[in-house]
């Protein structure tokens, strides 16, 4: 019996039992479904966080306050304000070593912003004129925060679209003055829309000179520092660089972290590469319900068709031929099932673009390949046992029954 | 061509032993026209069994055109089968997903045998039995005289040496089952065995050589000088 003969019998076989066939390959196709849209999810994210740190260019580097347990980093040390402050000053003196650029000192609080009464809460940061192209921000209107002495509080801000409409509406803002905590600030610039960036909401956001938002919310530390190295190659060295100045500083402790593009991508992209490989997981035991279910459906098959299986046997089939008729009728199944799946997970993820253009939401080709693999394969695997029984079927027996 | 020595069948239900065969020896000639008859029980199909290998002899010898088939494995036994035994059912078994047309190839399908050389052979086949209006129909709208002229037509597809009828005709009307017998008879004259097992004695009278078996054993073998 060929293959081809072999698999046009399988499908007769399934097209008899149409219902049946149909349960199957639904059950199999959102196993398979669910592992493509799930993965689509983590792979979605861990783009979207690559893509965030791409625009952020490769030579930079980032000093935090606070020594990192582990050396590649967690998430908590991204946002925890601990031991020694890491002050202007510092940030200051390591625009004094070799290759580096810039030095952008970043603060951020949660403050109020007011205007003729109306009042918003806003996170507040306090940066200096540097950010604007690390951040790749554009202007609507006016201009960003001025090329300074990062030790002047100069009373100037520039505010989010999103802030700029809620508290002025159509009036323009340039040139009036709004009140941040206590102090006053003249508005010199607005900034083009540009939604979520580093998990911050750009559009909500008020920028103030570093030293206005020291002395406004009376704050001893920076958020982080932000240095620029001359070419992309420098960063290791200025990073070592980076912590032996601030040593020095800091009375012989490295009480800093220092990141650098390359140990911050990779350390998300492992976090969220090991996520979307836990939740393919998670989602590939659906994917054994579909097997056991296959193996159900099989062995109800072998004990309807048993006269069926006799028939084949008298009529020369050897056993090996029949084990194969069944193995086919399931890898044509988890198959069917499994492209099926593919389709549902490949139209569930471009839902899930469309509803968050900012994501990413492509299922990785590896996940898709596994997802159908694991189907074919469980199918097949959980087949053995039931053509096993019709390839040892007693034929004589199974004849005499009607 | 046939040549069944001592063959003893048990059949173990619950802790007794059911003889079905006792001692049977047996020698089948190619051509030959036999008729196997007997009370309810007497292991008939049992013996029909074991010439055609659905089932395997607890004890004594089986040769097959001088080959000894009792040591074969089951996948080589299944090739003896398929190249030289056709069989037909009191129950037809047909496939009832598959037309006239396509029971009739299946033997050709599980030989492996190429769809161009395998269409006609079948269309052939159809024809000669009177089946070519019917070759596309399932079996659930042929006739009982129609779908044992498929039945048939099935067994002689691979050219068998011999047919094994089990009540070919229990199934059906008297008239029907007469020209199925005939048909069978006509396939005989063209030098197939054939070996007929039936309770109806008018038809089983019909054949050469006329077996009776009784209790597991052969009672009376019309052409046993010939064994
Ligand atoms: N698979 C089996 N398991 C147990 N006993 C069996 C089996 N097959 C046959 N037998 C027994 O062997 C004996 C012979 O059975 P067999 O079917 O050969 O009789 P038969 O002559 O064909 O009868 P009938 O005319 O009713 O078809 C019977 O006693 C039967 O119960
Ligand atoms: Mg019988």
């Amino acid at each position: 019996m060929n293959a081809s003969d072999t698999a046009r019998f399988a499908w007769r076989s399934l097209w008899g039992y149409r219902g049946r066939t149909l349960l199957v390959i639904l059950a199999t196709s959102i196993g398979v479904a669910a592992v493509v849209v799930l993965t689509s999810l983590g792979e979605g994210a861990r783009r979207y966080v690559r893509n965030q740190f791409a625009a952020l260019g490769t030579n930079f580097i980032v000093v935090i306050p606070g020594r990192a347990e582990t050396a590649g980093g967690g998430m908590g040390v991204l946002s925890g304000r601990t031991a020694r402050d890491l002050t202007l000053d510092d940030a200051l003196a390591l625009l004094r070593t070799r290759r580096v650029e810039s030095v952008i000192p970043v603060n951020l609080v949660s403050g109020e912003i007011w205007w003729k009464g109306r009042r918003r809460d806003v996170p507040v940061i306090g940066s200096t004129a540097g950010l604007m192209p690390i951040w790749n921000i554009t202007m609507a209107s006016g201009r960003f925060l001025p090329v300074e002495d990062p030790r002047r509080a100069t009373p100037v801000c520039v505010i989010g679209a999103k802030i700029r409409s809620e508290l002025f509406g159509a009036q323009s803002p340039l040139g009036e003055w709004v009140r941040i905590a206590d102090r006053r600030f003249r508005v010199i610039g607005v900034l083009a829309p540009k939604g979520q960036f580093l998990g911050v909401d750009v559009d909500e956001l008020a920028l103030i000179p570093v030293t206005s938002a020291q002395v406004t919310f009376n704050l001893p530390s920076l958020l982080r520092v932000i240095v620029k190295t001359r070419a992309a190659e420098d960063v290791h060295r200025v990073a070592d660089e980076i912590r032996r100045v601030i040593r020095s500083r800091h009375n012989g402790e490295e009480d800093i972290t220092v990141f650098t593009e390359d140990s911050l991508s990779t350390a998300f992209d492992k976090i969220l590469v090991a996520l979307t490989l836990a939740v393919g997981a998670i989602a590939s035991i659906s994917l054994a319900v579909a097997g056991i279910l296959i193996m159900n459906v099989m062995l109800i098959a072998v004990s309807q068709r048993t006269s069926e299986i006799g028939l084949l046997k008298a009529l020369g089939a050897a056993p090996q031929q029949i084990r194969l008729m069944f193995l086919a009728e399931a890898a044509i199944l988890s198959g069917v099932g499994g492209v099926t799946g593919l389709v549902l997970g490949s139209a569930g993820s471009f839902v899930i673009r469309q509803i968050y253009p900012s994501l990413p939401a492509y299922a990785p080709p590896w996940a898709s390949a596994a997802g159908l693999g694991i189907a074919v394969g469980m199918g097949i695997v959980f087949t053995l046992v039931p053509a096993q029984r019709a390839a040892r079927l007693d034929a004589s027996a199974a004849l005499s029954r009607r | 061509m046939i040549r069944l020595t001592s063959i003893d069948r048990t059949f173990t239900v619950g802790d007794e032993q059911v003889h079905a065969l006792r001692d049977v020896s047996l020698a089948i000639e190619h051509g030959e026209y036999l008729s196997v008859m007997g009370p309810s029980g007497s292991g008939k199909s049992t013996l029909l069994n074991i010439i055609g290998l659905l089932d395997r002899p607890s004890a004594g010898l089986y040769e097959l055109d001088g080959e000894n088939v009792t040591a074969l494995d089951d996948r080589q036994q299944s090739a003896v089968r398929r190249n030289k035994i056709g069989f037909v059912f009191q129950f037809f078994h047909l496939v009832p997903r598959l037309t006239a047309a396509e029971n009739v190839e299946l033997p050709l399908v599980l030989a492996g045998v190429p769809p161009s050389e395998r269409s006609p052979l079948v269309q052939r086949l159809v024809g000669e039995f009177g089946l070519t209006r019917r070759a596309r129909h399932r079996p659930d709208q042929l006739s009982g005289g129609e779908r044992q002229r498929v039945a048939i037509a099935r067994a002689m597809v691979m050219q068998p040496a011999a047919i094994l009828a089990d009540e070919p005709t229990g199934n059906l009307d008297q008239t029907t089952g007469k020209e199925v017998l005939h048909l069978l008879e006509e396939l005989n004259g063209r030098g197939v065995a054939l070996i007929l097992v039936t309770h109806d004695a008018a038809l089983g009278g019909r054949a050469r050589r006329q077996i009776r078996m009784v209790d597991g054993s052969i009672q009376l073998d019309s052409g046993a000088t010939r064994a």
